[in-house]
């Protein structure tokens, strides 16, 4: 999708992880998160037990360290909202280098990062492993509302289409000497949005009438049927499966 | 504000999962009936054109945050774009899309936690489409029939659109945060902040519904029913028809624009417009800024790159000097809200006089 | 089948007015026999979309009747009709709305109800004809212009349609790419009908071509001799390119 194309997460290659069918990796995913985020905080070590499991998946998928690490910074944003909460969580207090801190706060900020950070980097192994149309296929597949996957798999083929007629507009605005500097060429701008959108809505109308022409009548007929075995199954489960055992000792040690 | 996961905790995500479920749920009944074409029959039932035309919207808002709105000084802002969706397709189809853009955001970009899903698409996609649909719908009632009440109704709309989606973050926040922060001081910040954000996304809303609606009005669904304006056919060319009712006020090309942008440029000189609106377009990093950004300016400066996957491109070192003007109190925000709002709206005023005395085009 | 109606086509008294008041046909007639391949002229705002519109039910309500093979278009038969009638349109990105080319192709006989292996061999089968057949896996929007042109093609191929329509298939092609697709459309063995502005494409292909015009049909004969007569040109504010003389070219081949 414009930028989005070219700066997708989704790596080839045809490691295992790769192969595996897209909703049980989804599924997996979604599945592990859950499992982290429900960790108490004050079991550090389960942390760094996640952290070993996501990198042994980010091994079999050859998804290299660099990769993953860069991708991390989308985090970074909320790296500064969890450095702020110690100073401004109330409760006790500590002094750390001269700065009183809140006890609160810093577990809070701990929560955060860690469970954060954890959420991400297991959705980009997942993005990085998995082509687009193919998570829309999961996505089918773990039962979300047919109608809404369609409306992602539309949004997914189109927006390269939008973006670039958004590109094209930009080049029409400066090839005739528009520049936008401020806030008064907004007007501008935003008639170019508004274009946008009557466009988009136009096309959506044409589409509509080339597929009712191929006899559409509100379902996508099936093309690809993604089956998973049960090896398959046991495979992608197998990471929020050693997941669960380590947040479940974390609440009994 | 993408939350990430453990931002909230599970109990709290869940059950915004749920509301955001049925939400969906009901968004997909309802998007039928309002992308059914009524007008042209045999052109297809509701069912049918859903998919196709809400994706295509889908596929418009996640292209329109990435046209980037220059501020000054180098820095740009973009438009969420949930109050825009809900004017323009009506708020079930609004729903529908600014979730699909949220879900895909998550799952591609891995913005935004998966646990964290339900908490985002109840307050960016629920929260904005709906306050700001039935705001819009109350106050279309209420003014005169004119395009020039749907155009300040959009920004009325858009305006209040992004602090109340902050004050439900605050909300889910309070109940199922993971940190213990006085909420009043969450809330002051967050609502404090995103009244300047949604002053940004108010003026670029309402100019892109009024550029819509100058073209085609009928595509937009918030004004549905608004008495189509005769058209003039003059030099082979479709001009509206003068309207009876509503003396079209001369054109104000007034010296005031210039005391204007200088307020503006005085606002942003103090880093203010710029940091928030642009840099960094999302309020909730924001909060951790306004009080961190002191001791945590280098933080900052690496927050380029996550953004730059969005194609907020326009922003450079100017962003951090503005920046660090942000430890300026909730109190100046205020301040300076009111006078952004003021400005903007003046600027808006002018630029309908200048549209309604010649006809708008699609080109750009 | 009815053996008797070996027509393709017959539109009789065809005459619609959408909603607005807008009248935009008058009562068109014509009939295409089976295998033929004709064009259909006309000046912009002639009613050629909205005919085209007709040919598989997507506009209706109006006077008059559509047979495609003999099968009336109306709600009963939509399913039908909709797979025997091929409609092609002028922008590809609006007619590939699948995420890759092979379930673009498919899209169309897996609504029909075919699956598996049978359904792969139709794909392959109409991207054979359109010489598309490594780009099967490929994301359209990769596709150069020709290219999305001529998957657009296939994906109506797929369907084994009887007859072809198509909207404008020369606009926006490099002239590699139009003689390309002139290729692929007389190796076809189906009945064609082509809307279009451009001339020469229309003399080179077709052999019979029909003027729209004023919401009627207001010529019918073969292409070089309807491009010949200049007053019927000028009063359907059809033109030639400059320097081209349908006198001087030779009569289209037949079937290839």
């Amino acid at each position: 999708m414009g930028a989005g194309h070219s700066h997708r997460l989704y790596r080839h290659g045809h490691s295992p992880v790769h192969a595996l069918p897209p909703h049980t990796k989804l599924a997996a995913v979604l599945a592990f998160v859950i499992v982290v985020v429900s960790t108490p905080r004050e079991a550090m070590w389960a942390f760094a037990a996640y952290a070993v499991l996501l990198a042994a998946v980010a091994y079999a998928a050859r998804v290299p360290a660099v990769f993953l690490l860069k991708r991390l910074l989308i985090e970074v944003p909320f790296v500064a909202f969890a450095v702020l909460l110690p100073f401004v969580a109330e409760g006790e207090r500590v002094d750390v280098l001269g700065l009183s801190l809140s006890v609160n706060g810093l577990w809070g900020a701990w929560n955060v990062l860690a469970k954060g950070t954890l959420g991400v980097a297991a959705s980009v192994l997942l993005a990085a492993t998995t082509e687009l149309r193919e998570l829309l296929h999961g996505l089918q597949r773990l039962k979300l509302p047919p109608l809404l996957v369609q409306i992602a798999s539309f949004m997914v083929r189109y927006g390269d289409v939008i973006t670039d007629e958004m590109r094209r507009m930009r080049i029409a605005r400066e090839s005739r000497g528009f520049e936008a500097r401020g806030i008064r060429h907004w007007g501008v701008l935003a008639k170019s949005a508004g274009a946008l959108f009557i466009r988009s809505y136009e096309r959506g109308e044409r589409v509509h009438l080339a597929m009712v022409s191929r006899g559409y009548t509100g379902v996508m007929p099936v093309i690809d049927e993604v089956a998973a075995s049960r090896a398959q199954w046991s495979y992608a489960l197998a990471l929020p499966c050693a997941a669960l055992v380590v947040c479940l000792l974390g609440w009994t040690l | 504000m993408h939350a990430p996961d453990g931002f909230i905790d599970v109990p709290v995500s869940a059950a915004a999962g749920v509301l955001a479920a049925g939400a969906i749920a009901v968004s997909l009944r309802g998007a039928r009936r309002e992308l059914d074409d009524t007008a042209r029959p045999g052109a297809g039932a509701g069912a049918e054109r859903t998919a196709p035309l809400a994706g295509l919207v889908a596929a418009f808002i996640f292209a329109v945050q990435m046209l980037n709105f220059p501020v000054a000084a180098g820095t740009s802002g973009h438009l969420l774009g949930g109050a825009l969706a809900a004017i323009l397709v009506g708020p079930y189809t609004g729903v529908l899309c600014v979730s699909v853009v949220l879900l895909l955001q998550s799952v591609l970009f891995a913005d935004g936690g998966l646990t964290a899903l339900g908490v985002n698409i109840t307050t960016m996609a629920l929260t904005t489409t709906v306050v700001a649909y039935a705001l819009f719908r109350g106050l279309v009632k209420v003014l005169p029939r004119s395009r020039r009440s749907v155009t300040a109704a959009s920004f009325v709309a858009a305006l209040v659109s992004v602090p109340a989606s902050a004050v439900v973050f605050t909300l889910l926040y309070a109940v199922g945060g993971t940190t213990d922060v006085s909420i009043g001081k969450v809330a002051t910040a967050m609502v404090g902040v995103h009244v300047l954000i949604g002053l940004g996304e108010a003026a670029i809303t309402a100019l892109t519904v009024g550029a819509v609606i100058a073209v085609r009005p009928d595509l937009v669904h918030g004004a549905r029913g608004l008495r189509q304006k005769l058209k003039l056919r003059v030099n082979g060319e479709l001009v509206d028809a003068p309207e009876t009712a509503e003396p079209v006020p001369a054109p104000a090309r007034s010296p005031r624009r210039v005391w204007i942008a200088g307020l503006v440029t005085s606002l942003v000189l103090a880093g203010f417009v710029s940091f928030y609106a642009s840099a960094n377009p999302d309020g909730l990093e924001k909060v951790a800024a306004d009080h961190g950004i002191d001791k945590q300016a280098e933080e900052h400066a690496v927050a380029d790159s996550p953004l730059a996957d969005y194609g907020v491109k326009d922003v450079d070192d100017a962003r951090l000097s503005g920046g660090l003007a942000g430890v300026i109190g909730v109190g100046v925000t205020v301040v300076a809200g009111t006078g952004v709002f003021w400005a903007v709206r003046r600027r808006r005023t002018a630029d309908e006089q200048a549209e309604a005395t010649s006809p708008a085009g699609t080109s750009v | 089948m009815d053996p008797v109606s070996t027509a393709s086509l017959e539109v009789s008294g065809l005459a619609f007015a959408y909603p607005d008041g807008h009248q935009a046909l008058f009562g068109v007639d014509f009939t295409i026999g089976r295998g033929e391949r004709v064009a259909l002229l006309g000046p912009n705002g002639a009613g050629k979309t909205t005919l085209v519109l007709h040919l598989n039910g997507i506009l209706t309500g109006g006077a008059g009747t559509v047979r495609v093979a003999g099968l009336e278009v109306g709600r009963r038969n939509m399913a039908e009709i909709r797979r025997r009638v091929g409609i092609v349109f002028q922008d590809p990105d609006d007619q590939l709305f699948m995420p890759t080319v092979r379930e673009d192709v498919a899209f169309g006989p897996a609504a029909a109800g075919l699956k598996g292996a049978e359904l792969e061999a139709r794909v392959d089968r109409a991207l054979e004809r359109v010489g598309m057949a490594e780009f099967k896996d490929r994301p359209p929007h990769h596709l150069s212009f020709g290219q999305r042109r001529r998957v657009a093609v296939a994906t109506v191929l797929a369907m084994e349609p009887e007859i072809l329509v198509l909207d404008e298939p020369s606009s926006n092609l490099d002239p590699a790419s139009r003689r390309e697709l002139a290729d692929i459309l007389r190796s076809l063995d189906v009945t064609v009908l082509m809307v279009t502005h451009d001339l020469p494409y229309a003399l080179e292909l077709c052999p019979r071509a029909l003027v729209l015009s004023g919401g009627v049909i207001a010529a019918d004969g073969p292409t070089g001799d309807l491009l010949a007569d200049e007053d019927l040109m000028r009063a359907h504010r059809l033109e030639l390119p400059y320097g081209f003389d349908p006198r001087s070219v030779p009569a289209p081949p037949g079937r290839g």
